[in-house]
């Protein structure tokens, strides 16, 4: 065996914790529980009609329940031996049973519909209100977070939230109720024998502890090594064409077998000694229930009790070891759900972007001037990014930015969206600080076309008519046409009404990129920001787009992130950048005459190779 | 409350239940291993059952025979009765606790072993319509299911309904005419549990699609939040979300409200049976047929009953879920490679050429063996795919020659050189590797020859060295530094810690993307190979690295056959033949210069790089 196999640890975390895997929870602190719980509150005071009906719904629906076995085992006792048997007083409290199973079972049922209605209005309260949030959320947070993390927030949090708040409904009252009702049951009719019951059921506690104590190492161990699979598994599936490629099928295959073993070791371990769990707590039942049934018994031989009563204690003695195994259950389900409503509202709680200053002004005839004073940005406060710049940009001029990947030439963007805010100075457009002016006003006088193209499930229409929702078809297919995506959507399935997937499913990623032009050339605002938008298209229909683009960019402002020669030498500004900060700034002949950073960038990657 | 422990809990979250389950059949061969551990699981704990189905007759001794005759000594008696069954029944389960999940686990590490193979052995058409992210799903969660799903019926599956018919059949052995109350009470309980179950698992399937469209919304918002923003489309996608939301909701309350009625519906049951019982009880008793311990006894099967057909109704959720993830895990094992191979049977055959191959210095022999590789009239069509990706594609090229490959996007340049280590085979014609039709090699023959630098640079966890290592093991750290120093990888490996043994991260996140492709040039490099394909591999390279190592590779010693596939005009201009493919047909062949001035695509590609009046001579 080659050593690669012991590190794959410490990644893949997401596999933790799922089939068998005790649930992680510690990481809510006691304090932040409660605030949580605070929370929660908040959310169930809408409902608490429902809440204060289902705890006298499940108050009554245990008290009933408890009710049960006495009346049993008062039939029970008439039923003395042969034709001594009492048929109209068992008649009646047979019909007093009935009535308390209907009343019972409809108090259930009742009970169960509030409990449901109540959590699931909860939740979804609770997505509303986060996806509200991620819709206002700062880009900083967006783009500072994995997809996936924010979206198993909304979803899989907020559904384990759900079962736990469901399960601490149903269960953890009636569970509580039932405890307490059985023990006050008990009581009434002998303490003895409750006495019995009480001091041998902890046991089962104890014995469920120490198992769950037992094996938490084994859990972790069981759920690194899967990791570790998990994480070879993706490397190796994942990257299937390059493991082919190589014909490095067997080394996989031993290097998958020998964490295989190890895992199926250490899981056959975890399984067992966890699955020790329920024979041992139903021992315990067991000798509860030989306990009461033996100390019963004695009474009942000298007169304490009756047979009805003693067959009631075995019914409850059954009954009350019951709720407390469940009770531990939930309240880690409780826990669980616990700190997953933390993560939700951290979301919810995250700090929203500014909002639009109320007498923000609505952005209208813009001629297309842009200045940036004096701006400072950074991402990170002590990393610098951008500092001092200072950019005048008249109305209908090109702006190219250039400069090598990660100089921030994308955040130049990022600052005239006002999707971040400026740290110091202002950029202004028509002489307006863009902070002045609604977001929506601003943003919708830009035309838009970045790098990674990004369209939504819906149909190809849907995705190009973001901008102008009112759009005929034939500004639709026009718009089309100049970008050179008619072709190819045409001859899709259903035309401009085919389906296209999340993210553009099965789409090319040059025909993403078409539709995202398209998407622009239908509304056609003042001013235009284009971020390496043509990158993955092949040159020849690229010079074709530049064709439809320098019309488009015919008297409009346009912010260029660019790489291609002829775009950065028609631009009337060239920004170069560099690590952040615009280092030069001037025309093509300009700055080819300084002789600085742009010209050496210009002959690298320009100049004809030798 | 003695049940309910998972009513309204959304069951089925992992939808598709159709009652398919031939795929689980086909999964159980994985079993066969543990053929005693299957048997002797359920057996157990059946005979844990079956003791604790003596409880209510020990119970009903107590009463008749203790109580009534007053008789101390078999109260004592019977009591430690009572936890002998207990210490029994304790032991029976353990024992089977362990078979159970030796079974389970030996079974889900088998099943692993096997599907990763089976993947492994899938061809690049299998991999592109399944879809790699599919396929990990199978090997993880979905084995893990059905893990889950095996222990818990080798556990579970036959306790339950052994205790159920098992009180019945006692109950018969007690008291006849009480028993009938049994024979009409479990066919209606089981009815209404799995009845419901029945009519709200489709709704869950229902459910779970509802929360995928707001999964699918809340993602979509987050990839897209610049775009939305730009066209301030934030309250429309708020109230679809909205929408969304609100229909998912209504539809779990109204599943909510149906399996909300299973509680309810089995305690009437349940106890209008008990009222039947107590009633017939008094009865009999009057006749003086039985006693009132067995009465009680009677009411305690009744009880535990119901117990366990709440477990049975929550085991068969569990056996659902798996049994929907072991038809999924199922249709891969359905999917074969659509790839044959040549097994390695005449071995004379096969080891003269790949020696040839590899380092042969191509002597000016018979003719086709001059030819390193060779399109005879290659058409290509994808699987699914409408249209042709190549057409009638022909091509020579001798041993030791460099082939550009230019084409604009979709042109089909990766499906060309796809072709030449058999990654699909072409649907028409043939495609030769040193004289050879590829489809009459052995998969190592011929990938052994080839080495490609993919799109794409993959690296995988481990250290420098071992990723380099992955085409030719055993490459000694002569050969590697070589590679690392063709392709222009060796300023950079000797600056990290540990140089060779630098350790790279999961998905080499820890190299810039220049660095990563540089050592994915390496890889391909190591031990020489008769035929090197790059697939436009120096886009992230600048144009002075790539021209470098372009000059490197063309330097090689040894007969290097090599493709470059490009989007750059300056990357491919030197080569010895030049192709030009538009839309899956070859436009024309030829140097830079005959292209120039011949090829209309060519020219508008070069031009398009390289405005006229920009060309510096060169």
């Amino acid at each position: 065996m080659r050593e690669t196999k012991k590190r794959r640890d410490a990644h893949s975390r997401e596999e933790q914790g799922t089939a068998y895997g005790p649930k992680e929870n510690g990481s809510v602190k006691k304090s932040g529980q409660w605030e949580t719980v605070l929370k929660v509150l908040k959310y169930i005071r809408k409902y608490w009609i429902y809440l204060a009906l289902s705890i006298v719904l499940a108050a009554l629906t245990v008290a009933l329940t408890l009710y049960l076995p006495i009346l049993t085992g008062r039939v029970i006792d008439l039923l003395i031996d042969r034709g001594m048997v009492d048929f109209p007083g068992i008649f009646r409290i047979l019909q007093r049973m009935a009535a308390a199973i209907a009343v019972t079972a409809a108090a259930q049922w009742i009970m169960n519909v509030c409990n449901n209605k109540m959590t699931y209005r909860i939740v979804q309260d609770v997505r509303n209100e986060a996806f509200r949030k991620i819709e206002i959320l700062p880009l900083k947070y967006i783009d500072g977070h994995s997809y996936g993390e924010v979206v198993s927030r909304v979803i899989a949090d907020v559904d384990q939230f759900a079962d736990g708040l469901l399960m601490g409904f149903t269960q953890f009252f009636t569970g509580v109720i039932t405890i307490i009702g059985t023990l006050g049951f008990m009581l009434s009719v002998n303490a003895v024998v409750t006495g019995v019951v009480v001091l041998i059921t902890p046991l089962s506690f104890v014995v469920a502890a120490f198992i769950a104590k037992k094996t938490y190492v084994m859990f972790r161990i069981q759920s690194e090594t899967r990791g570790e699979q998990t994480a070879l598994i993706g490397e190796m599936i994942g990257d299937q064409k390059i493991v082919q490629a190589f014909s490095h099928e067997d080394e996989a295959m031993e290097e998958f077998d020998e964490i295989n073993d190890r895992l199926e070791k250490c899981s056959l371990k975890a399984i067992f000694y966890s699955s020790l769990t329920n024979p041992a707590t139903r021992f315990v039942n067991n000798l509860v229930y030989a306990g009461v049934a033996v100390t019963g018994a004695l009474y009942a031989i000298r007169g304490g009790i009756s047979v009805g009563q003693l067959s009631c204690f075995l019914t409850y003695a059954n009954q009350y070891t019951k709720p407390f195994n469940e009770i531990s259950g939930v309240v880690t389900e409780l826990q669980n759900a616990l700190a997953c409503a933390a993560r939700v509202f951290e979301l919810i709680d995250e700090e929203a972007q500014i909002p639009d200053r109320e007498d923000a002004v609505t952005l209208a005839d813009v001629d297309g001037r842009v200045d940036l004073n004096h701006v400072y940005f950074s991402y990170v406060p002590d990393k610098k990014l951008i500092t001092d710049l200072n950019l005048s940009v008249k109305a209908g001029q090109r702006v190219a930015i250039v400069g090598p990947t990660g100089c921030g030439k994308t955040t130049v963007i990022n600052l005239l969206m006002r999707f971040y805010d400026v740290h110091k100075g202002a950029i202004c457009v028509d002489g307006t600080d863009i902070r002045d002016v609604t977001r929506s006003s601003l943003r919708s006088n830009y035309g838009m076309v970045l790098q990674e193209t990004w369209l939504k499930a819906g149909t190809i229409r849907d995705n190009i008519v973001m901008g102008k929702p009112d759009a005929t078809q034939e500004e639709v297919i026009a718009a089309a046409k100049l970008s050179h995506a008619h072709s190819f959507i045409k001859r899709m399935p259903q035309g401009y009404d085919t389906v296209i997937g999340e993210e553009g499913g099965n789409l090319s990623q040059g025909q993403k990129q078409l539709l995202c032009i398209t998407r622009v050339m239908l509304c056609l605002p003042p001013m235009l920001i284009l971020d390496e938008a043509t990158s993955s298209i092949d040159t020849r229909t690229e010079i074709r787009i530049q064709k439809a683009f320098a019309a488009m960019m015919e008297g409009r402002t346009s912010f260029i992130v660019a790489h291609r020669l002829s775009t950065i030498r028609e631009a009337d500004v060239i920004l170069v950048m560099k690590d952040g900060n615009v280092i030069e700034q001037g025309s093509h002949e300009t700055l080819l005459r300084q002789n600085g950073f742009y010209a050496a960038l210009y002959n690298s990657q320009f100049a004809p190779l030798a | 409350m003695a049940y309910g422990s998972s009513q309204g809990i959304p069951w089925l979250l992992f939808g598709s239940y159709n009652g398919k389950d031939l795929a689980m059949g086909k999964l159980l061969v994985y079993l066969k291993d543990y053929k005693k551990e299957v048997v002797l699981a359920p057996l157990f704990k059946m005979l844990e059952a079956g003791f604790e189905l003596f409880v209510p007759l020990v119970m009903a001794a107590i009463i008749d025979r203790g109580i009534v005759a007053g008789d101390t000594h078999t109260v004592l008696r019977m009591g430690a009765l009572l936890v002998a069954l207990g210490v029994i029944g304790l032991i029976c389960s353990i024992t089977a606790q362990y078979f159970a999940a030796r079974a389970a686990v030996g079974f889900s590490a088998k099943l692993k072993h096997q599907l990763f193979a089976h993947i492994q052995g899938l061809s690049y058409t299998e991999i592109d319509t399944l879809g790699t992210a599919t396929m990990i799903t199978r090997m993880t969660s979905d084995v893990n299911q059905v893990e889950n799903g095996v222990n818990m019926v080798l556990r579970l599956f036959l306790r339950s309904p052994f205790i159920v018919f098992g009180a019945m059949v006692m109950a018969f052995t007690i008291d006849v005419p009480a028993a009938l109350i049994f024979a009409v009470a479990i066919p209606l309980l089981s009815v209404v549990v799995f009845g419901i179950m029945m009519l709200t698992m489709p709704l869950y399937k229902k459910v779970q699609a509802g929360l995928d469209s707001v999964l699918a919304s809340t993602r979509e918002n987050l990839t897209g939040a610049r775009v939305i923003r730009a066209f301030s489309k934030e309250k429309e996608e708020t109230d679809s979300f909205e929408k969304k939301n609100d229909s998912l909701t209504n539809m779990q309350l109204f599943v909510g409200r149906l399996s909300a009625l299973t509680n309810p519906v089995t305690y009437i049951i349940v106890n209008a049976a008990t009222i039947a019982l107590l009633y017939t009880g008094a009865v009999r008793v009057d006749e003086g047929t039985i006693t009132q311990g067995q009465v009680v006894a009677l009411v305690n099967y009744m009880s535990q009953i119901l117990v366990e057909l709440v477990k049975l109704a929550n085991l068969i959720i569990t056996i659902t879920k798996a049994l929907a993830c072991a038809n999924r895990i199922g249709n891969v094992f359905e999917i074969s490679s659509s790839m044959e191979w040549k097994k390695q049977t005449d071995d004379g055959y096969a080891a003269k050429d790949s020696a040839g191959g590899m380092r042969d210095p191509g002597g000016a022999g018979s003719k086709t063996e001059d030819y390193a590789v060779e399109f005879e009239h290659v058409c290509l069509t994808y699987a699914g795919a409408g249209a042709e990706a190549l057409t009638d594609i022909d091509l020579r090229v001798k041993r030791g020659e460099t082939i550009g490959i230019i084409g604009g996007t979709g042109s089909g340049k990766t499906s060309l050189v796809n072709l030449i280590p058999r990654f699909y085979d072409a649907t028409k014609g043939c495609v030769r590797v040193d004289g050879r039709d590829v489809r009459d090699y052995t998969m190592e023959e011929l990938r052994g020859k080839i080495r490609v630098v993919p799109q794409k640079a993959v690296l995988f966890q481990g250290t420098i060295r071992e990723n380099l290592q992955w085409g030719s093991p055993g490459a000694s750290d002569e050969e590697l530094w070589k590679a690392v120093e063709i392709a222009q990888a060796k300023e950079f490996v000797e600056q990290k810690a540990g140089k060779l043994d630098y350790r790279i991260a999961q998905e080499g996140r820890n190299l810039s993307g220049g660095q990563r492709q540089r050592l994915t040039i390496a890889r391909a490099l190591v031990g020489a190979p008769g035929i090197l394909i790059l697939d436009d591999s120096a886009s992230a390279l600048d144009y002075a690295t790539d021209a470098a190592l372009r000059q490197a590779i063309s330097r090689m010693e040894g007969d290097t056959t090599v493709f470059l596939v490009s989007q750059r005009a300056s990357t491919i201009r030197y080569a010895d033949q030049i192709i030009v493919l538009e839309d899956g047909e070859k436009a024309d062949v030829g140097t830079h210069e005959e292209l120039l001035e011949r090829c209309s695509v060519y020219q508008e590609i070069y031009y398009s790089q390289y405005p006229r009046d920009e060309e510096a001579p060169s």
